[in-house]
């Protein structure tokens, strides 16, 4: 950049972005660089915050895989030898950033498609006398809709796919959640994915008076669930998952690509296409993956 | 602590500690290693990275997505929330008179 060298730009290029993160107050704004010949310097923006040593160290680890390296097109930033000091009260000097030139330029190349179009229902749960048993309840919900689907609509179970998760019990973490107990209060969500938006609304349909009345197993009545609107489904429209992680090596640092002639794929150094998304899969079941590159 | 996603297939979590003495109890191999974060996110010990970084009272784990971001499946698009199951691990009492509690 101007003449300046690779590793105090990249390191600095980094430190910038979120650089409200590598302050003492992320609320107050971003960052100012000053990027030399053997490092960089830098401060907030907001005068009444502060970088430290410690605040611009850390930020290397804001959302990178790795804390001492970054791939980047042109080859590797390297800040394992990379010192910080502090200016002042509130400025930091870096320097000792070093950048390994690689062999070949290389672009990331990431990608998302559409894995469907979903539905989305969602009632709520206070009875305690259903909360005591939620999970019981769950997976009745799931058993009884899987049914009622193949019989009103004659949809197998790889034509569809649905995910309910249990807002105040468990539902962000999943079988990953540490704690138990009964919680207070419950917020059911069904998401439906489908090939098709008319699809995955009948499945929220079909799904509809289980989401109003369903009992637990041992109850001998059937409950009303508190729906917060009516009518309960909304359509999300197109959902998108995150497919495609290649590394793809191109001729020039301006992103040329070679194509094989009559081949369907740019020359791929690290292809890792996730397979088709696999419905029947629970969560936090998937094979790992290569690694990344970070960035 | 916190987590993030780093890139749409992996997840990667800080524990920064407040010192030293914090860090060692963190830092120890026999409290925290890749099996630990395995069994914890029901991964491969072999795909979890660990980096013990002194000079900042840092540790950090990184380890592939099991869902990639935005998957049906998927209920935590920035994995901004999955510090939590790690940072519910007792910690061990220290021997040297360091006060332990929750990582």
């Amino acid at each position: 950049m101007k003449g300046m060298p690779a590793g105090p730009t990249w390191h600095a290029a980094k430190i910038v972005e979120c650089g409200g993160q590598a302050t003492s107050n992320p609320r107050a704004g971003g960052v100012y660089t000053i990027i030399d010949a053997d490092g960089f310097t830098i401060e907030p923006l907001d005068p009444a915050a502060a970088c430290t040593p410690i605040s611009v160290a850390a930020h290397m680890l804001y959302e990178t895989a790795d804390p001492f390296e970054m791939r980047e097109p042109d080859g590797t930033l390297d800040v394992r030898e990379a010192t910080y000091v502090a200016l002042d009260d509130r400025t930091v000097r870096v320097e000792g950033s070093r950048f390994h030139v690689a062999d070949q330029h290389t672009i990331k190349l990431e990608g998302a498609r559409i894995t469907g179009y979903e539905t989305m229902s969602f009632t709520a749960i206070r009875d305690p006398l259903i909360l005591e048993d939620i999970d019981a309840w769950a997976d009745l919900m799931c058993t009884v809709v899987r049914e009622r689907v193949a019989q009103t609509l004659g949809l197998t179970e790889d034509e569809y796919a649905f995910d309910l998760r249990l807002y105040g019990h468990n539902a962000v973490l999943g079988e990953l959640e540490p704690e138990t107990g009964p919680p207070r209060e419950v917020g059911v969500m069904l998401l439906v994915n489908a090939p098709d938006q008319a699809t995955a609304t009948a499945v929220a349909k079909v799904a509809n008076p289980l989401m109003l009345h369903l009992p637990t197993p041992s109850m001998a009545y059937l409950p009303s669930l508190a729906f917060p609107s009516s009518p309960a489904e909304v359509e999300r429209g197109a959902a998108y998952e995150f497919v495609l992680n290649h590394v793809v090596d191109s001729l020039t640092p301006h992103g040329d690509v070679p194509h094989r002639d009559g081949g369907d794929h740019p020359c791929l150094t690290q292809p890792t296409t996730r397979p088709p998304p696999r419905w029947r899969s629970s969560p936090w079941r998937c094979a790992p993956r290569t690694p990344d590159r970070s960035g | 602590m916190r987590s993030k996603n780093a890139g749409p297939f992996w997840v990667t979590m800080e524990l920064f500690m407040r010192d030293a003495d914090g860090y060692r109890i963190v830092a120890d191999e026999a409290f925290l290693d890749e099996q630990v974060v395995a069994d914890l996110y029901r991964v491969d010990a072999d795909t979890v990275r660990i980096y013990r970084i002194p000079s900042l009272n840092v540790v950090k784990i990184s380890f592939p997505r099991p869902v990639s971001q935005g998957s049906l499946r998927d209920r935590d698009m920035h994995a901004g929330q999955h510090h939590v199951p790690l940072a519910l691990l007792r910690a061990p009492l220290a021997a040297a008179g360091v006060a332990g509690g929750e990582a």
